[in-house]
């Protein structure tokens, strides 16, 4: 990336910026891009050397940006570049956060040419129904295109954090590579690297201070990463690789505990037993959020089982717990003394536990705000939740047996009591059978501060189960009575009017997911035309054709994307709007021939979003981008 | 992830609520060969043009038959559709994944046939999918270009670049051997391309000197070719 294609910055005069300096963070700014090396700074001369009286305008732009520097809310800053030219070109220089939404709206070139002296990145890549197989794999999202414009362009990076992307062992070598200051990464729901790659890591960053894996799928290529960090102590504050599904060498990992002082939060695998998180707890009682690898599987010895409790009980920071991948229940009392201050607990990658055992947990967490458990604590294990938790913000509640016909032993009796009981709920997920509009209406009169609302019956089509009535009311109470709701997802037997109510009342909603639901193309329409800051639609089938895709035209490139599967919208309704606008990227996904779900006139998959910079290069041979 | 899902059908049941109910259902085929098919259940939307109230009428019937339907579950086993509830696979497998003591040799993803290839001296190992190549040519200057990006750290200084590395694996000093079905360790480039691919499990890269214990045939050509 040469300076040259910074336009903007070529008639400026060399900032005096670098010498003058109003506040710290100001130079810092600048001193990190000049120090880093290279980056490409248009004509951002020497550190140091250049005095010469400034121009007004030039004193203007100092100003501006010493003032901007402060200004750390990305949506904050996206207004603020609006204001003038000259406000744009502060922006630009004083961001030193770039989130990309969508990794395929903007070129990494663009990105890197507007935003000079960036030490962190965010970025999104496949749509979220790719986690449920409705995307074939290698579709795209592949990280490589930006690490290696990145690694010319922000030397100085920091942090980076990749949701749904695909990233390979070369791109993280790539990372330990050119980022001498590298510090924080954190990888949600990402593929496409093995162990390998964290070794390159792990020897190679220095610096690091956070590696986060998250849900992601990492392929074990039988090396031993954890014994590649350094000798010598680390900066460790944050390892989390319980989703890695390989064998870890324990002795590495404990030595690497030992030598990691700062470390705070650490998320063990399954392959860790109970017997070797003894070990490690005892050798860091400064950790405040710990993820207990299996829990069970203890090393049975002649000997006495370890102090378990007392482990426990000496980590006195610890306020989030998550783990219990293969619990041995009859170990669960140890965590009793550090319940009381638990403001996060996670039971829902473990196995079942029952009622009785999470309510002798849940009892004793007066303080909890984060709740994430299986359905096999049945509903009354969440009204034992709700009588205690009384400052519950977050709720999720997964099914134990993810098929729609299982049995799942929550219901509306559960959600009802949770209402009741935690009424500063934000955000909910929740899985059931069985659900009562009733239950949902006292949902959203109990907790009016609801952010969040996901429900998923999973019996497709099933009505209100007392009632047998369609769950329309029960969903238009949520938007009407929940003033500050920007999610919902919904599901159930559902006709359109529940979707009336949604573009009536939902004029905050931002990201809306809806599966088997409604009769007709007004209700589409409706969502479209009433939904004003409506950015990701995610849409599964249901009877939506042309003619509600038609009714979004005005709405698309406000949208981050429109997602439409085994819908009913023809081939020639999706280039209709490719053809109304130019800057949407519309993308048919066409599923293999004998598995075709729908009639062959309609499209099995619609992906559409606004990009900068034209249709992707890298698209698959199954995706036609119209 | 697909794989679990059945798809056994009764046609006949299939055919009634198809018709009454507004379900999302495909014409289906019958796949006979239950256990391993790949099902992508994907059903689309009939339009059957009803209007609401027989709608919901017809729903709450159906709903109450179809769960009296589902609870032959043996016969009539509702079509699982893709990605429905949405969990993500993680957390699906979790009582599975239990239960699984080691993982398999090997992974078959669509047409792929992943193997794992380990060279000797190399820290750790690699996957190549065999149907990405034809020949053992293709294969060799694929592993080249993997194992040469290493940068290793103790001893094997020699494998710098790719074209010395092409050079010691096509010499006398490095064999390459992989493990069939049998569990046997056979040599790499007796069998005609297609039939390694059917067979290899496991790849491996070895020293010469190391390939002692192999199969007399291998051991044979090693011994002739130094």
């Amino acid at each position: 990336m040469s300076g040259s294609e910074m336009s903007e910055d070529e008639e400026r005069p060399c900032p005096s910026d670098l010498t003058g300096g109003a506040t710290a963070k100001a130079r810092n700014c600048c001193f990190n891009a000049a120090v880093s090396g290279g980056v490409s700074g248009g004509v951002s001369g020497g550190v140091g050397g250049f005095h010469f009286s400034p121009h007004p305008d030039q004193v203007l732009e100092n100003v501006l940006e010493n003032v901007l520097c402060f200004l750390t809310d990305r949506r904050d800053r996206n207004a603020a570049s609006l204001v003038s030219k000259s406000w744009h070109r502060a922006e630009a220089l004083t961001r030193s956060e770039v989130f990309i939404g969508n990794c395929y709206a903007v070129s990494p070139g663009r990105v890197t040419a507007r935003f000079e002296r960036v030490t962190s990145v965010a970025i999104k890549g496949k749509p979220r129904f790719a986690d449920f197989s409705l995307l074939p794999p290698d579709w795209g999202a592949h990280f490589t295109p930006w690490a290696s414009v990145m690694g010319d362009s922000y030397r100085g990076l920091e942090k980076l954090y990749l949701k749904r992307m695909s990233i390979s062992d070369d791109d993280l070598a790539l990372l330990a590579r050119c980022f001498p200051s590298f510090k924080e990464l954190v990888l949600v729901c990402c593929e496409g690297f093995g162990t390998s790659g964290l070794a390159i890591l792990a020897r190679d960053c220095r610096k690091i201070r956070a590696l986060d894996l998250i849900e992601s799928d990492v392929s074990d290529d039988e090396v031993d990463w954890i014994s590649y960090f350094p000798e010598n102590e680390t900066c460790l504050e944050s390892l989390a690789f319980d989703c890695v599904e390989c064998p870890i060498d324990f002795e590495a990992l404990e030595k690497l505990v030992i030598r990691s002082p700062s470390l705070k939060r650490l998320r063990l695998n399954r392959f860790v037993s109970i017997t070797q998180l003894y070990r490690l707890m005892i050798r860091a009682p400064q950790l405040t959020s710990l993820g207990t690898g299996s829990f069970g599987n203890p090393t049975l010895t002649d000997e006495q089982d370890p102090d378990y409790a007392s482990a426990f009980a000496a980590c006195k920071s610890i306020v989030c717990l998550s783990g219990f991948r293969e619990i041995a229940p009859e170990y669960l009392p140890a965590i009793y003394s550090v319940c009381c201050n638990l403001t996060s607990l996670n039971f829902s990658y473990g196995a079942n536990i029952n009622t009785e055992q999470f309510k002798s947990v849940i009892s004793r967490c007066h303080k909890l705000q984060v709740l994430w458990v299986f359905d096999s604590v049945c509903d009354e294990g969440l009204e034992a939740a709700a009588e205690t938790c009384k400052d519950l913000r977050e709720i999720r509640v997964f099914p134990i047996e993810a098929r729609e016909d299982a049995e799942a032993p929550v219901s509306d009796v559960g959600l009802l009591a949770i209402s009741e009981g935690c009424r500063k709920l934000k955000s909910i997920l929740y899985f059931c059978q069985r659900m009562t509009n009733a239950a949902v209406i006292a949902m959203s009169k109990n907790c009016p501060d609801l952010v969040v609302f996901r429900l998923c019956i999973m019996g497709r089509h099933l009505p209100d189960h007392v009632t047998g009535e369609p769950m329309d009311e029960g969903f238009g109470a949520i938007v009407k009575n929940c003033k500050k709701l920007t999610r919902l997802a919904v599901s159930g037997l559902l006709t359109d009017k529940a979707f009336s109510y949604i573009g009536q009342y939902g004029k905050l909603v931002r990201t809306l997911s809806v599966a088997f639901a409604g009769d007709s193309d007004m209700a589409l329409k409706y969502v479209l035309e009433g939904c004003p800051k409506l950015q990701k639609l995610e849409i599964r089938d249901c009877p939506f054709g042309d003619l509600s895709l038609r009714s979004g035209l005005h709405h698309y490139y406000n949208m981050r994307f429109l997602w439409l599967s085994s819908c009913r919208v023809t081939l020639q309704g999706c280039q209709e709007i490719a053809c109304q606008l130019p800057r949407l990227v519309v993308e048919v996904i066409s599923g293999e021939d004998e598995e075709r779900s729908v009639s062959p006139e309609h499209v099995n998959t619609l992906y559409m979003y606004r990009s900068l910079d034209g249709p992707r290069a890298d698209a698959p041979s199954f995706v036609q981008i119209l | 992830m697909v794989g679990e899902e059945e798809n056994t059908i009764n046609k006949l049941d299939f055919e009634e609520t198809e018709l009454r109910l507004g379900l999302s259902c495909g014409r289906k085929k019958v796949h006979h060969d239950n256990d391993t098919t790949n099902v992508n259940g994907k059903r689309g939307f009939v339009d059957l043009k009803l209007n609401i109230s027989s709608h919901d009428i017809n729903n709450k019937n159906t709903q109450l038959e179809f769960k009296n339907n589902s609870s032959l579950k043996t016969q009539v086993a509702k079509t699982q559709v893709v990605g429905w509830p949405p969990v993500r696979s993680s957390r699906k497998n979790i009582l599975i994944s239990q239960k699984i003591i080691g993982h398999q040799e090997n992974d078959k993803i669509g047409n792929g046939v992943l193997v794992k290839v380990s060279m000797d001296g190399a820290p750790y190992l690699r996957k190549v999918d065999l149907n990405m190549y034809k020949s053992y040519q293709e294969l060799f200057d694929a592993l080249a270009k993997m194992f040469s990006s290493f940068t290793i750290v103790q001893g094997m200084k020699d494998f710098m670049n790719e074209r010395k590395l092409m050079d010691l694996l096509n010499s006398s000093d490095y064999v390459s051997t992989y493990q069939d079905k049998d569990g046997d360790w056979m040599l790499v480039g007796d069998v005609p391309w297609g039939m390694f691919v059917d067979s290899c499990k496991r790849l491996r890269i070895m020293k010469g000197i190391e390939a002692i214990g192999l199969a007399p045939k291998a051991m044979e050509k090693c011994k002739n070719r130094s």
